[in-house]
């Protein structure tokens, strides 16, 4: 099968006037489709670059970002970025913020209206559809931002730091939800220093070195089910022990 | 969607809110005819020199007169047109310019000390290079006008357009938007409210420079009126002019602060 996404030896390097700064360095990784890969690591260490990278907002210094095989040029039609507050735009209603990505990307058609409309209604946003944003609940501003990344048909999705800026219960559950949502036909990257996140969400954890960012061990998770699932697995624990064991070495 | 509650203890609290908002509009009214009837008590019991500050009565004869003979009209629309004209070009002005320096960073710091001495500059001091320029006519006071409103309004503006956050637009920027598209789906909505203090502190300025403009300058407003009636000691016309400019003001604040409303209701900023 071919890889949907591949960072191919990237090195990326930021000039400021106190200096460089070495922020990757050959760094390589795969992404298969529909796999949910968490990048964990200490902070500052270049992980929202890489997402960057794969959201074709930045350019590496050396080596290729690959979707399907082709250097990423720009932001690409089929991608969702999920920054870590839910960023809706407060004089649009509910609906206007879902359909922000086909707008801009001219591709406002009656299907994809109705596909929005579909996903309002299964995220139970249906009856808020023409609210504003400051009418929701915190949780439900988590699924108007969902649906608007799920809206241009997401083949592949960059959460960053997503679920941080949420209380622990809010966090689960989103977590759950977005899961749920999600299916297992796409692929994620998602980045995160809360290990409990990474091993309830994803297939691999990858754990990066302090910066410049490399690779440090990657662990499969063989777990099943959805996060809240996963937590109450006994293997659960094993895991997060392994991975606080392995960032300690590195990081601490 | 926001279901009404009805309860005793809620139609109460309506009440006794109705109550305190009808109370406040009559002590604003009371207030005002409490100082005119003052004014106009004094200068008939002789407390003061209505010949020095006038009174409600002979300056509402003075706009009475000066209605009947038809200049009252002509004198308004004529500082109502060069107020609205500076202040419709120095905001189109300010606005394109701050979208101008918005999209050019570079530009922005070059132009950046210039536009803090301007700002701070008082425009009235460029009023008799103005005229040796333009003449003593309308396009004097009216340029007077743009340069007082316009640097305001752009320094505004600009602030308003540099605040959005930069996390909105890496948003809009992931679904492939232009940067022209950034501007018209974040940047420009994102700072309206700012947009539109600015205009209100445009209009503001704009009476200024219109005013200073007509005392500079002019044969016919508001402006030259209270400069004519100073001269010749006709206290009462003073006051009546400056009468209508405080009534003209308000009507012209109160027409932006309806369209602001109506922006805010349409941008949900009013709902609950
Ligand atoms: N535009 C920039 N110019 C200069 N330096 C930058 C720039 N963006 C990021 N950096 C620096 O590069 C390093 C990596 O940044 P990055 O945002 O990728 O880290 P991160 O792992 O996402 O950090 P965090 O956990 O704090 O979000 C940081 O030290 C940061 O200070
Ligand atoms: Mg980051």
């Amino acid at each position: 099968m071919e890889p949907l996404l591949e960072f191919q030896n990237i090195s990326m390097r930021y000039h400021a006037l106190s200096g460089e700064t070495d922020v990757l360095e050959n760094f390589s990784l795969t992404v298969e489709p529909g796999e949910f890969i968490a990048l964990l690591g200490p902070s500052g260490c270049g992980k929202s670059t890489l997402l960057s990278l794969a959201a074709g907002l930045l350019k590496p210094d050396r080596g290729r970002v690959l979707l399907r095989g082709e250097p990423i040029q720009a932001p690409p039609v089929h991608m969702g970025y999920m920054l870590q507050r839910d960023h809706l735009f407060p004089w649009l209603t509910v609906r206007q913020n879902a359909l922000l990505g086909l707008q801009v990307r001219g591709n406002l058609t009656e299907a994809a209206q109705r596909r929005v409309d579909a996903l309002l209604k299964s995220c139970g946003l249906w009856d808020f559809a023409d609210a504003f944003p400051r009418q929701l609940s915190g949780g439900m501003r988590q699924r108007a931002a969902l649906v608007r990344t799920l809206a241009v048909d997401p083949e592949f999705l960059l959460l960053d730091e997503r679920f941080s800026a949420l209380d622990a219960q809010t966090r689960i559950y989103l977590a759950d939800e977005v899961k749920g949502i999600l299916g297992h036909d796409r692929a994620a990257l998602l980045v995160s220093h809360d290990i409990s996140e990474c091993i309830s969400m994803a297939d691999k954890v990858v754990v990066l070195s302090r910066r410049p960012a490399r690779i440090q061990q990657v662990h499969a998770i063989d777990l099943e089910g959805g996060p809240m699932q996963r937590r109450s697995d006994p293997r659960f624990r094993e895991y997060f022990d392994l991975l606080w064991k392995e960032l300690d070495v590195h990081v601490g | 969607m926001l279901v009404e509650t009805h309860s005793a203890a809620q139609s109460a609290f309506l009440r006794r809110y109705r109550r305190r908002e009808r109370l406040i509009v009559y002590v604003r009214w009371g207030l005002l005819a409490l100082f005119l009837g003052l004014w106009e008590l004094s200068a008939r019991l002789g407390w003061i020199d209505p010949f020095l500050l006038s009174s409600p009565s002979r300056m509402a004869a003075t706009a009475a007169s000066l209605f009947a003979s038809g200049e009252l009209f002509t004198h308004i629309s004529v500082t109502l047109g060069e107020t609205l004209v500076g202040f419709l070009l120095g905001s189109l002005l300010g606005i394109g310019l701050a979208v101008l320096l918005w999209w050019s960073k570079t530009l922005s710091r070059i132009l950046d000390p210039y536009l803090v001495i301007l700002n701070s500059l008082p425009k009235i001091a460029l009023g008799p290079v103005l005229i040796v320029w333009m003449g003593s006519g309308v396009e004097a006071i009216v340029t007077m006008t743009l340069l007082i409103s316009v640097i305001v309004t752009l320094c505004t503006v600009l602030g308003g357009f540099n605040e959005v956050s930069p996390e909105k637009l890496t948003l809009l920027r992931s679904f492939g938007a232009s940067k022209w598209q950034c501007f018209c789906k974040v940047v420009l909505p994102g700072s309206l409210p700012t947009v539109v203090s600015a205009l209100k502190l445009g209009i503001g300025m704009s009476w200024v420079g219109v005013i200073v403009g007509e005392f500079l300058v002019s044969r016919a407003g508001l402006g030259y009126l209270i400069v004519y009636g100073g001269q010749v000691f006709k206290l009462d016309l003073v006051m009546a002019a400056t009468a209508i400019l405080c009534v003209l003001a308000a009507l012209m604040y109160f027409c932006i602060a309806f369209l602001e409303k109506r922006l805010r209701d349409k941008r949900g900023e009013t709902a609950g």
